[in-house]
């Protein structure tokens, strides 16, 4: 596939284009929004309430016989919200917990859903045929009128982000401390839970109901394996998610019956994997080559301190050492060459002859300075 | 007539119908250093809290420096429990210092250069202004008390309250933190600690209030830090309270 | 009541004691979620298998998904142990990015076969009736019957003779494992049991109704009894009573089955949330009201005995004073005090409210309580 023909018919070409925006608008708000979702422990959050939102979508519908997804999606906003109340009403009272509340929630109010949507589509007139693209996503089908009321209503999210950004980051953080300064912790809650239920919604239409709780937690994974700062997350998040749902769009043009919300949600996994892998500081690769290196370290210091002890015992300390005897001496026989080699790289020990080592005088002198260390 | 720091009159705060707070009176007059002690279960925290307006009692009222505590928050700093947060949040002591001039900024505000100096100043008194950029997760037990108690002190308050602040700290810690309290009582500055060590209360405090579920005493520690009333504090648990209780009667 | 009408509800009903089985004990180990996460990636078990055996009926199918299943908690608890992301964080990356390989393999490789990413999600039981098995050339019943009927069998097995052992790693794992019950292996096996249900069940059911029957009943038995056992049972009563109801409900809107048999789950939950006898939300309403009497009088007494005492008797024992103190409404306040004086523990003399004898032995009550 060439590149440049792929760019420029992302310029020129309206379907891709339209497409490509509206996944680019979905990964920025879900990866910002998603953010706190992740840091509240509420990662699941975005799967139950993608799903709850059905039957909102559907009974807009029915009351309203209008698809306009503005409709839609304020049912969908509604069914969220009640989803989460519910969820709250029931762990707050009984002794149901988080977990079994989001399933309950998840599975049931989707099933309504399913039930309201199969009701519809027995009804007359049947024009509800764009209500099942919510259950799946079928990007392809976006508007451009979608993604502009996406645009509209992403962008106010954002832009409410953005004026209650300390007050977020604090009742995240310290919900009693924001209490004890007299902030409604509870309304700050609310209206966060909103911003994310706007989120989810939005990009219903994109990736489905499925595929949604990806696009909230993943992005805001992936950024925090990079920094510490919840700015810089909040971020990185939006920009991850941006790239994931553009390259997502890309690649499943270039190929027939690739279905581009599962093609988002791969790339996205794809950053988070990488991110996890070779993030500096927290990335696993990183951290299995520090600890390598470690244990490197700490081999060729002991066998420095093994030809150290051997020399000791004999008068003449010119008097190498065979590596098997070493190698007999150590925790760990299959290192020692190496650490050896190492030894020799630093000047602290030198090969007499074929596989007979011994100490040169640098190498005499580090021996004794660690053994003080060690018993300082 | 020199106002009470706090007065607290028939408090009375149940958890399901079940007693938490009984009926608790508690007279704390300006620029002392108070320990409020009693076994688990006794209410303590409860009883910060409601003060601060974060539990809603069944029964009584508190005064803050003669007025409701909503009408005096600028006037009171809080450090609660070390446990009660995730360190794990992606964010530096300085700006969980400086989340205590939130409050005085106000709605929408955005902390500035002057909240900054203020922040990297109480880290200063704390001891840990080299930590001001270091991630909290990276931090030692000790450390995180002073960050919180740096949180505090920004906010430039008349009254402290801290939750259990030496749990879990190592000694260094514990005293340089206690120096810094009395500091501030000797500034007028009036300071309530949830206390769990028995042992300390007459070197650190001045006052203390004896609780379980009622107040059992409340006053000056030597007066109060009785033997008696610790029995009835603590119930049968006595055996090695006693050398705490005659520490101080020991020194009269 | 046709036949078809018949098996269809008796397929169901034991899809949905197959399901609210392991269900318990997912709700019981806050696992809740994760019938969610391997409902959606066993179909890449399933695409999988299909590729290899190019069979829709191959028994390596359900392999394939119960391995898939053990794959997912695996990837899970492997994410988990990087200590990079946090549990719940973990089952919301797995699952989606698995079930995106599943679709797309499927749409690319296998477009034109009935694997539809539809069904699976919904399933379909009117069709159910029509798939018949044929044994010897005898017609003996739905396939659909079978399936559901065989892993109803299993999953009544494995908990049967594992009760104990179940039951001991769900509240005790460490004791379990002191005692050599290896609760890791009998956690996977669990895993692989929930796997093979939600396979088992998808033709007929869905994978949201899986989850729904999973999660709901158990949900609801869990605030109506205390005992495990009885649990059991009334997860699997529910279950079948959501199936039915719901078939009927779904014949009555004209809408689709498993939509509706997942919504009369939800119904059983509410009502048991409402009216359970202990824990729903009247029997809790009904006991704080009795309870708010109870407290207020002994808050009553409390108060006076206390001030008898001091020297704010006088002013603090006349009614109103009183009442501000305790920060009661007047007509409650008023309430109280005719309720105080009806069972004889206060008397009112002259504006003041005294205490009587058994008045102040309920205010020592409280004292040395």
């Amino acid at each position: 596939m060439d590149i440049s023909q792929l760019l420029s018919d992302l310029f020129f070409d309206y379907t891709l284009r339209t497409v490509a925006l509206g996944a680019l608008i979905l990964g920025m708000v879900s990866g910002m929004l998603g953010a706190f979702a992740v840091l509240r422990k509420q990662s699941l959050l975005g799967d139950a309430i993608s799903h709850a939102a059905l039957p909102g979508i559907v009974l807009a519908f029915l009351l309203t016989r209008q698809r306009e997804p503005v409709v839609l999606i304020l049912g969908a906003l509604i069914a969220g919200w009640l989803a989460t109340l519910f969820m709250i009403a029931v762990t707050r009272t009984t002794r149901i917990k988080n977990d079994t509340a989001l399933g309950l929630v998840l599975s049931v109010f989707f099933g309504m859903g399913l039930m309201l949507l199969t009701f519809a589509q027995r009804l007359p007139d049947a024009t509800q045929a764009g209500l099942d693209k919510f259950l799946f996503g079928q990007a392809a089908t976006l508007l451009q009128s979608d993604v502009i009321t996406m645009g509209i209503i992403g962008a106010l999210a954002l832009g409410l982000l953005v004026v209650f950004w300390k007050e977020f980051k604090l009742i995240t953080f310290d919900p009693e401390f924001a209490a004890s300064l007299g902030f409604p912790v509870r309304g700050l809650d609310v209206l966060l839970t909103t911003l994310l239920v706007i989120a989810i919604v939005i990009g219903l239409q994109t990736v489905g109901v499925v595929l949604m709780s990806a696009m909230i937690v993943a992005p805001a994974a992936a950024a925090r394996q990079w920094t510490d700062r919840l700015s810089l997350m909040i971020l990185l998040g939006g920009l991850f998610g941006a790239v994931a749902g553009v390259s997502g769009t890309l690649i499943s043009s270039t190929a027939e019956r690739l279905p581009t919300g599962p093609v988002i949600v791969l790339c996205i996994s794809v950053i988070v994997l990488f991110s996890m892998l070779f993030a500096t500081n927290r990335g696993l690769v990183w951290n299995w080559l520090r600890s390598k290196q470690n244990r490197r370290k700490l081999r060729a210091r002991a066998v420095l301190a093994d030809l150290n002890t051997l020399a000791m015992q004999h008068p003449h300390e010119a008097h190498g050492h065979s590596v098997a005897v070493l190698r007999t001496m150590s925790a760990n026989p299959d290192g020692v060459s190496y650490a050896l080699k190492q030894l020799r790289e630093r000047g602290h020990a030198y090969e007499v002859s074929t596989d007979v080592w011994a100490l040169t005088d640098e190498g005499l002198a580090q021996a004794s300075r660690n053994q003080k260390e060690e018993t300082e | 007539m020199t106002e009470k720091a706090i007065e607290v009159t028939d408090l009375t705060i149940a958890y399901k119908d079940k007693p938490v707070l009984w009926d608790v009176d508690m007279s704390v007059p300006v620029g002392t250093l108070m320990a409020i002690v009693g076994p688990n279960g006794a209410g303590k925290t409860t009883l910060i809290k409601s003060i601060l307006g974060l539990i809603k009692p069944a029964a009584g009222q508190v005064l803050v420096l003669g007025k409701p505590y909503t009408q005096q928050r600028h006037l009171v700093g809080y450090v609660p429990q070390r446990g009660s947060v995730d360190w794990d949040f992606p964010t530096s002591v300085l700006d969980v210092v400086m989340m205590g001039r939130y409050g005085a900024l106000g709605w929408l505000k955005r902390p500035g250069g002057a909240e900054r100096a203020a922040a990297l100043d109480a880290l200063d008194k704390v001891g840990i202004r080299h930590l001001a950029d270091r991630q909290i997760s990276q931090l030692s037990g000790g450390q995180q008390q002073r960050v919180f108690l740096a949180r505090a002190l920004v906010q430039g308050a008349q009254l402290y309250f801290m939750d259990e602040p030496f749990q879990g700290v190592d000694a260094t810690t514990e005293r340089a933190i206690v120096t810094l309290l009395q500091e501030l009582r000797s500034a007028g500055k009036t300071v309530v600690v949830v206390h769990h060590d028995l042992q300390t209360v007459p070197e650190y405090f001045d006052w203390v209030t004896m609780l379980n579920v009622r107040r059992i005493a409340s006053g000056p520690v030597n007066e109060v830090f009785t033997e008696e009333n610790l029995r009835q504090t603590y119930g049968g648990k006595v055996a090695f309270l006693s050398a705490a209780g005659n520490g101080k009667n020991g020194k009269q | 009541m046709s036949q078809a009408q018949f098996e269809i509800q008796l397929i169901a009903s034991m899809v949905a004691v197959a399901c609210a089985l392991p269900g318990v004990f997912l709700v019981l180990r806050r696992m809740a979620m994760m019938s969610d996460a391997i409902s959606h990636t066993v179909l890449l078990g399933i695409v999988i298998a299909f590729f290899i055996t190019r069979s829709l009926n191959s028994p390596l199918l359900l392999i394939g998904a119960a391995l898939m299943g053990v794959i997912t908690v695996s990837l899970v608890e492997l994410l988990n142990r990087t200590q990079l992301v946090r549990e719940d964080a973990a089952i919301g990356l797995v699952f989606p990015a698995i079930f995106s390989i599943a679709v797309i393999l499927i749409s690319r490789f296998a477009g034109d076969v009935h694997l539809d990413t539809d069904a699976v999600l919904l399933g379909e039981l009117a069709f159910a009736p029509f798939n018949r098995l044929r044994l010897f050339g005898l017609d003996i019943g739905p396939e659909a019957l079978y399936t559901s009927g065989s892993i109803l069998l299993l999953n009544i097995l494995f908990i049967v003779l594992l009760y104990k052992e179940l039951k001991l790693a769900t509240f005790d794992p460490a004791l379990a494992a002191a005692l050599g019950f290896a609760p890791g292996v009998i956690h996977y096996a669990l895993m692989a049991l929930v796997s093979l249900t939600a396979v088992g069940a998808f033709d007929a059911v869905g994978s949201v109704l899986v989850v729904a029957f999973m999660i709901a009943p158990p949900a609801a038995a869990y605030l109506l009894t205390d005992r495990l056992s009885r649990m059991l049972i009334y997860s699997a009563l529910i279950g079948i009573f959501s199936a039915v109801s719901g078939y009927w409900l779904a014949h009555w809107l004209d809408a689709s089955i498993a939509g509706s048999m997942a919504t009369m789950t939800g119904i059983s939950f509410v009502s048991a949330y409402l009216l359970a006898p202990e824990r729903g939300l009247i029997a809790q309403a009904r006991r704080r009201q009795g309870q708010r009497v109870e407290f207020a009088l002994t808050m009553l007494t409390m108060h006076i005995a206390h001030h008898t005492a001091t020297q704010e008797a006088e002013e603090e024992n006349q009614a109103v004073r009183l009442y501000e103190h305790l920060k009661w409404s007047p007509r409650f306040a008023a309430e109280i005090v005719g309720i105080a004086e009806h069972n004889g523990l206060i008397q009112q003399k002259k504006g003041l409210l005294v205490l009587t004898e058994s008045g102040l032995k309920r205010a020592q009550q409280e004292f040395t309580a």
